[in-house]
């Protein structure tokens, strides 16, 4: 897999090229559109109430656009100024922010009922400049957020980890900063279509028992598509050899030359040797 | 940048003095006007989380209406209606944002702030 945080930051990767991908490329679409559903229903906010929602690394606006299509206010940030340009070009309801999230999220507290966002966390993790460290970061970001988020309400990220490692770094930073819960991952049994979500709960800093039950995972044990372990071939033995009649036995072989003989081809004359198998040995 | 936002926004400078990071003063203003849906519970969700004092200000200074001033507290469906078109259908376009703390100044170009800091203010 490649892996973009490799050849660039982001404010340089996300060009004008990149980020017309995100309103051209329907495949790119569409599973970004997915996964914002997905991290919306992770989200779990309250039904039929329209709810203030932080849109991290808003990109192009396509999760935004999810957001609005559910009727909720949204403000999105992201660093890249082309991928905010495709995003005013679509004519987005969300107010843009042009801001790293790793310099942290200036919001007042209890601003926000949820934030979702998509691809983004695991930029975090990767040093571009000597005065970037991961560590603190993650660090600044996560404290900045929970205290701009409400009680009670979640974050969900989805992200691509590159190692155990950096899934054990984010989920570490992001619980020193008071946040409980933990990861969801979709399709565990899939190389495809797995996904991480990072399901973060605000406001259970001080009673983490309170804190309410990670959401389910899609497509886990039964319900995902499964292959079975196939090195050994299946030999299916015949329990009792079947008694089959030869088709061209003795009197076929009979029956053909007697009617070679009245056609008056050149036949063979009959003898004991006439349609009898010839020994093995030969 | 609505002003729904502009009320929750607040200098993130590091060495910002505590307390006066927010508000954040609008300079050299250029508004834009937005259709937004209305919805009524939401704004009435919206109104503890609202800074009101700061809302009412910055409405004034931007020409845009001239709030009571203290915030109704059993507010009419024309109280709702007055902070929806203040706080989601005011868009500032162009301006400059100044936090009265630090001094930073955050400049806004066709409707997006630029919140990007320089490495020492992290």
């Amino acid at each position: 897999m490649s892996r973009p945080e490799h050849t660039a930051p982001p404010e340089i990767f996300y060009n004008e090229d990149e980020a017309t991908k995100y309103t051209s490329n329907s495949r790119i679409i569409s599973i970004q559109n997915e996964m914002a559903w997905r991290a919306l229903e992770l989200l779990a906010l309250p039904e039929d109430e329209v709810a203030f929602v932080l849109d991290i690394g808003c990109g192009s606006g396509l999760s935004g656009e999810v957001l609005e299509e559910e009727g909720h206010v949204w403000v999105g940030m992201d660093i890249s100024d082309s991928m905010l340009e495709v995003a005013k070009e679509r004519e987005v309801d969300g107010d843009l922010f042009l801001q790293d999230i790793g310099q942290g999220v200036g919001f007042r507290a209890g601003t926000f009922d949820g934030a979702i966002s998509i691809s983004v966390i695991q930029w975090l993790c990767n040093a571009d400049k000597t005065v970037n460290n991961p560590r603190s970061r993650l660090k600044r970001f996560f404290s900045t957020l929970y205290s701009s988020l409400a009680r009670g309400a979640r974050a969900v990220f989805q992200f691509y980890p590159e190692n155990p490692e950096q899934i054990e770094m984010i989920i570490s930073s992001a619980m020193k900063a008071g946040f409980t819960g933990g990861l969801v991952v979709d399709f565990p049994n899939s190389s495809k279509a797995k996904k991480y979500y990072l399901c973060l709960f605000a406001g259970y800093k001080d009673n983490a028992k309170d804190s309410p039950a990670l959401p389910k995972a899609l497509g886990e044990g039964d319900e995902g598509v499964q292959v079975n372990y196939a090195s050994k071939r299946v030999h299916t033995r015949r329990k009792e050899p079947v008694d089959r009649k030869a088709v061209k036995d003795k009197k076929w072989v009979q029956h053909k030359k007697e009617l070679n003989r009245a056609r008056g081809k050149d036949t063979p004359l009959d003898s004991k040797y006439t349609a009898r198998k010839r020994r093995t040995k030969f | 940048m609505r002003l729904i936002t502009h009320n929750m926004l607040q200098c993130h400078v590091k060495a910002c003095p505590p307390g006066q990071s927010y508000p954040l003063q609008i300079r050299n203003a250029e508004l834009e006007a937005l259709d937004a849906e209305f919805n009524a519970d939401f704004v009435r969700r919206l109104i503890p989380k609202l800074d009101w004092k700061v809302l009412r200000s910055t409405a004034f200074e931007l020409g845009v209406a001239q709030l009571p001033e203290e915030c109704p507290a059993e507010p009419t469906e024309d109280d709702l209606q007055m902070i929806h078109k203040v706080a989601l259908q005011t868009r500032v376009k162009e301006a400059e944002m100044v936090c009265s703390g630090c001094g930073h100044v955050y400049p806004i170009k066709d409707g997006v702030p630029n919140m990007l800091l320089q490495d020492h203010e992290i």
